[in-house]
C-alpha cells in the first residue's frame, strides 16, 4: 500500500483514485497491471474449465457432464486460455516494459491504450456467459469448422462477437505497440539495439495487425451464413467447408506464433541476467524471429493434411513447416550459448527460463514429427496433438510468462517475491506439467482421438496420470496467485537494479517503477 | 540443482522408453504397407529428435553444473561467433533433408489411390457410417454396438469389462485381405474423420465433397479406430471397425449380406439419421 502512495505522489495531473482510476487510467502500467490480472483471472477460469474435463476423463465412461457440455467445456477452454490467458499476459508485458525499455514515458496512444484494455472484460463475459444462454457454449471445438458451428445456438454468436471484440482489442493494442516502438525510443536505441523482448513484440504486432483481419473475417462469414442466408461454407449453396480451414488457419498458425514470440523474447533477458553474460547471437535472434514470422504464413497446411489437399499441396506445406523448425533450432542453440561459460544462478526466473528451453524444446520436436505429413495423418486429431500444443503452450507461453512475473514483479511492487516459494512453485509446476502432458503422448500414438469425453479402456492408465497430474499441476497455481500478493503487500525492498546481471533502461528506474518514467528521454548507450 | 539433474534424467529416459517399448507406448501395430512406412518415419525422426536432444541438452546440462557461479564460474565475454552460428544452421537443415526424402516418397504413394481392386463409398452422418460397396452392390450402415446401459457405468472398480467398450458397431466393414481398396470418403451433415490408425488413413468426410483414401491389408484381422473429428454431442460414439478376410471368406460373407439384403430391402433404406447413444 506503501507503494500506490507513492504513485499519488508522483502523479501531477490529479488522476481520480480508486475505481475510477483504473476505469479511467490512461497510464503504461496501470493499464499493464490490469492486464496482468485479467490475465491471470481467466487463467483460472479456464484452468476450472481443464479440471472439469480431466476429471470427466479419469475413467471411461460419463460421470461428471454429458458429452454436449463436454464439448463445451474444450472448446471455451482453448479460447479462454489463448485469447484471454496467453494473449492478454503478453499485452500486459507489452504494456508495463515497452515504455520502460525504451526510454518512453508512455503508450503513444494512452486513450486508445485504456479502450483496448476494457474491450477485453466484455469480451470475455460474452464468452464464459455463453454457458447460460439456452443450448450452453459454443461445442464445435476452438476452431469453429462449420458446419458444425452453424448447428450451434446462439452461443455461437456470442462466440463470434467475443472473438470481434478482442480482434479489435488487439489490433488498436498493435497499433499502439508498433508506434511507441518505432517513434518513441531512447536517443541512441538504434533499431539493431533494441532490447530483445521489444524486437520480439515489434514482429508480433505486425503479425496481429496481418491475422486477426483474417479471422474476422471468417467468423463474419460463419455469422452470415448462420443468419442471413449466404452460402460461404455450404456446399449445397455453391460454398466449401474446406474454405472455412484455409482462412481459419491462415489466422491460425500465426497466431500460434504470436503466443510464443513474446516468450522468446522474455527468456532472451531471463537467461543474460542469471548466466550474467549478454545474450548470444543478438542479430541471429533477430533475424531468426522475423524469419519465422514470415514462414508462419506460408505453413497453415499443416493443419489440414488430412483434408485430403493434392500432393503437391502436402508436399508444400510439408516442407514448409519443417523449415520453420530451423530459426527455432537457431533460438534454442544461442540461450544454450548464452549460458555457455555464464555464471549461472537459479532464481525462480531462471528456472522457468531453464524449463521452458528444455520443454518448449520437446514441444519443437512433437511439432517436427507432426510436420512429417504421413506421420501427422496418423496422429491428427488424437491427443498426441494435444500433448504438442500444451508443451510449446503451457511450458511455452505460460512458463515464459511466469519466469517473466518473477523477473520484473520487484521492479513492478518494489519488494523481492518470497524466492522459496517461488522455486517451490516451478518445481511443483514443472513436475506436475509433465505428468499431465507426456503421457498424452503415448495416447495419441495408441490412437485415442482428441474432443472426446469418454474413451476404450485401453487408454485407461495414461489418462488416470495425466488427470492427476492435472490436478497437482491446477493446484499448484493457486501458490503463484499468493507468490505474487505476498509480494505486492510487502518482502525485502528490492533495488532499482534487483537483478546483479540484469541489463537495460528499466532497471535504471527506482523500484518500484514511479508512476511516470523517462518523462524527459534519457541517454541511451 | 540435483532435482533439475534428476528431472533431466527423467525426461531423458522416457524419450527412448518412447521409441523403444512395445505398441503400447507407440504407433498400434502396422497392418498395411502405407501404415508400415508410417511406422518407420516416425521411428526415424524419433530417433533424429533423440540425439538432438541428447547432444543439445548434453550441452546445456553440463553448461548448468559445470558454469555455476556456487561453483566459482566467472563469465566469459563472447557473444557471438558467426561460423558457430551459420553451422548450426544448415546442420538443421540437413537433417531435415534427410527426413523429407522418404517422407515425400510416402506423401506419394498415399495420395496415389488409382487403380483400386474395388471402391468403398463412405458416408459420415451425425452419428454412424454408411458404407457402400460399389462393385458388390452392398450398402450396409455401421453404429456403436456397446450397449446404452454400459455408458456411464464403469464397475465398482471403475474398470470397464466390455474389452471392445466404444469400440465395437453392429456392422463392421468386411474388406478382402491384399486387395487395394479405394475408400471415397464423404459425409452428410457435418465433418467427421474416417480414421484407423493400424491401416493408415485418417482423412475427413466433407459434406458436399468426396475425397479419397486407400489401404491394402496384409493381413486378416479386425482393425479398430473412431472418428477423428469433432462432430457434435456423440462424436465420441462413432467407432470404426474393418475386418479383412480371405478372399474365400470375403465372398462367402457378401453372399451372406446379399442375401440379408434382399431379404429386407425396404427396411434397410429407412434406418433414421438421429439415432442418439446417449441422452
Ligand atoms: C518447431 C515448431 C513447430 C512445428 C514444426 C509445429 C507443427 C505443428 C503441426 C504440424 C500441427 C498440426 C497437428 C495436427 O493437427 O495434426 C501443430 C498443431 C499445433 N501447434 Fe504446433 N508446431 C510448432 C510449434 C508450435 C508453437 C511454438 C506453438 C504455440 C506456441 C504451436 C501450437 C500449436 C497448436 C495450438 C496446435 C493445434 C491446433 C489445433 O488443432 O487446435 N506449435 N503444430
Ligand atoms: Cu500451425
Ligand atoms: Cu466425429
Amino acid at each position: 500500500m506503501e507503494a500506490s502512495h507513492a504513485h499519488a505522489h508522483d502523479d501531477h495531473h490529479h488522476a481520480p483514485t480508486g475505481l475510477a482510476r483504473y476505469f479511467t487510467t490512461t497510464n503504461h502500467k496501470d493499464i499493464g497491471s490490469m492486464y496482468m490480472w485479467f490475465s491471470l483471472i481467466m487463467f483460472f477460469v479456464g484452468g476450472f474449465m481443464a479440471l472439469v474435463i480431466r476429471a470427466e476423463l479419469f475413467q471411461p465412461g460419463i460421470q461428471i457432464v454429458n458429452p454436449d457440455v463436454f464439448n463445451q467445456l474444450t472448446t471455451i477452454h482453448a479460447l479462454v486460455m489463448i485469447f484471454g490467458a496467453v494473449m492478454p499476459a503478453f499485452v500486459g508485458f507489452a504494456n508495463w516494459q515497452i515504455p520502460l525499455m525504451v526510454g518512453a514515458s508512455d503508450m503513444a496512444f494512452a486513450r486508445m491504450n485504456n479502450w483496448s484494455f476494457w474491450l477485453m472484460p466484455p469480451a470475455a463475459t460474452l464468452l464464459v456467459g455463453s454457458f447460460l444462454v439456452p443450448g450452453g457454449a459454443a461445442g464445435s471445438g476452438w476452431t469453429l469448422y462449420p458446419p458444425l458451428s452453424i448447428q450451434g445456438g446462439i452461443s455461437v454468436d456470442m462466440t463470434i462477437l467475443a472473438v470481434h471484440i478482442m480482434g479489435a482489442s488487439s489490433i488498436m493494442g498493435s497499433i499502439n505497440i508498433i508506434t511507441t516502438i518505432l517513434n518513441m525510443r531512447a536517443p541512441g536505441m538504434t533499431l539493431m539495439r533494441m532490447p530483445m523482448f521489444v524486437w520480439t513484440w515489434l514482429i508480433t504486432a505486425y503479425l496481429l495487425i496481418a491475422v486477426m483481419p483474417v479471422l474476422a473475417g471468417a467468423v463474419t462469414m460463419l455469422l452470415t451464413d448462420r443468419h442471413f442466408g449466404t452460402h460461404f461454407f455450404n456446399a449445397a449453396g455453391g460454398g466449401d467447408p474446406t474454405m472455412f480451414m484455409h482462412i481459419f488457419w491462415f489466422f491460425g498458425h500465426p497466431e500460434v506464433y504470436i503466443m510464443i514470440l513474446p516468450a522468446f523474447g522474455i527468456i532472451s533477458h531471463i537467461i543474460p541476467t542469471f548466466a550474467r553474460k549478454q545474450l548470444f547471437g543478438y542479430s541471429s535472434m533477430v533475424y531468426a524471429t522475423a524469419s519465422i514470422a514470415l514462414l508462419s504464413f506460408i505453413v497453415w497446411g499443416h493443419h489440414m493434411f488430412t483434408v485430403g489437399m493434392p500432393a503437391a499441396g502436402n508436399l508444400f506445406f510439408m516442407y514448409a513447416t519443417m523449415l520453420i523448425a530451423v530459426p527455432t533450432g537457431v533460438k534454442v542453440f544461442n540461450w544454450i550459448a548464452t549460458m555457455w561459460r555464464g555464471s549461472i544462478t537459479f532464481e525462480t526466473p531462471m528456472l522457468f527460463a531453464v524449463g521452458f528451453v528444455s520443454l518448449f524444446t520437446i514441444g519443437g520436436f512433437s511439432g517436427l514429427v507432426l510436420a512429417v505429413t504421413p506421420v501427422d495423418i496418423t496422429l491428427h486429431n488424437t491427443y498426441y496433438v494435444v500433448a504438442h500444443f500444451h508443451y510449446v503452450l503451457f511450458s511455452g507461453a505460460i512458463f515464459s510468462i511466469m519466469g517473466g512475473a518473477y523477473y520484473w514483479l520487484p521492479k513492478w511492487t518494489g519488494h523481492m517475491y518470497d524466492e522459496t516459494l517461488g522455486k517451490l512453485h516451478f518445481w511443483l509446476t514443472a513436475i506436475s506439467f509433465n505428468i499431465t502432458f507426456f503421457p498424452q503422448h503415448f495416447l495419441g500414438l495408441a490412437g485415442m482421438p482428441r474432443r472426446i469425453p469418454d474413451y476404450a479402456p485401453q487408454f485407461t492408465e495414461f489418462n488416470q496420470i495425466s488427470s492427476i497430474g492435472a490436478f497437482l499441476l491446477g493446484f499448484s497455481q493457486l501458490l503463484f496467485l499468493y507468490v505474487v500478493i505476498k509480494c505486492i503487500r510487502g518482502g525485502a525492498k528490492a533495488e532499482a537494479k534487483a537483478w546483479e546481471g540484469a541489463e537495460g533502461l528499466e532497471w535504471t528506474v527506482p523500484s518500484p517503477a514511479p508512476y511516470h518514467t523517462f518523462e524527459t528521454p534519457p541517454q541511451f548507450h | 540443482m540435483k532435482k533439475l539433474r534428476v528431472l533431466a534424467g527423467a525426461l531423458a529416459s522416457a524419450v527412448p522408453a518412447l521409441a523403444l517399448a512395445g505398441y503400447d507406448v507407440n504407433i498400434p501395430a502396422p497392418k498395411t504397407p502405407i501404415s508400415l512406412q508410417i511406422y518407420g518415419l516416425h521411428m526415424e525422426i524419433m530417433y533424429v529428435c533423440l540425439a538432438i536432444f541428447v547432444v543439445v541438452f548434453g550441452v546445456m546440462f553440463y553448461s548448468l553444473f559445470a558454469h555455476r557461479k556456487s561453483r566459482g564460474a566467472v563469465a566469459a565475454h563472447f557473444h557471438e561467433n558467426t561460423t558457430v552460428e551459420v553451422i548450426w544452421t544448415l546442420i538443421p537443415f540437413l537433417i531435415l533433408a534427410v527426413i523429407a526424402f522418404p517422407a515425400t516418397k510416402t506423401v506419394l504413394a498415399m495420395k496415389d489411390a488409382s487403380n483400386p481392386d474395388m471402391t468403398i463409398k463412405v458416408t459420415a452422418y451425425q452419428w454412424k457410417w454408411q458404407y457402400d460397396y460399389l462393385n458388390d452392390g452392398l450398402k450396409l450402415y455401421a453404429t456403436l454396438s456397446t450397449p446404452r446401459e454400459q455408458i456411464g457405468a464403469p464397475d465398482a472398480h471403475g474398470k470397464v469389462t466390455n474389452e471392445h467398450y466404444l469400440l465395437e458397431t453392429d456392422n463392421n466393414v468386411v474388406v478382402p485381405v491384399g486387395k487395394k481398396i479405394r475408400l471415397l470418403i464423404t459425409a452428410n451433415d457435418v465433418i467427421h474423420g474416417w480414421y484407423v490408425p493400424q491401416l493408415g488413413v485418417n482423412q475427413y468426410g466433407i459434406p458436399g465433397f468426396i475425397k479419397d483414401a486407400w489401404f491394402q491389408a496384409n493381413e486378416p484381422g479386425v482393425y479398430r479406430g473412431q472418428c477423428s473429428q469433432i462432430c457434435g454431442k456423440e462424436h465420441g460414439y462413432m467407432p470404426i471397425v474393418v475386418e479383412a478376410k480371405s478372399a474365400e471368406d470375403y465372398a462367402a460373407w457378401v453372399k451372406e449380406q446379399k442375401a440379408k439384403q434382399a431379404a429386407d430391402a425396404a427396411p434397410a433404406e429407412k434406418v433414421s439419421l438421429a439415432d442418439p447413444v446417449v441422452r
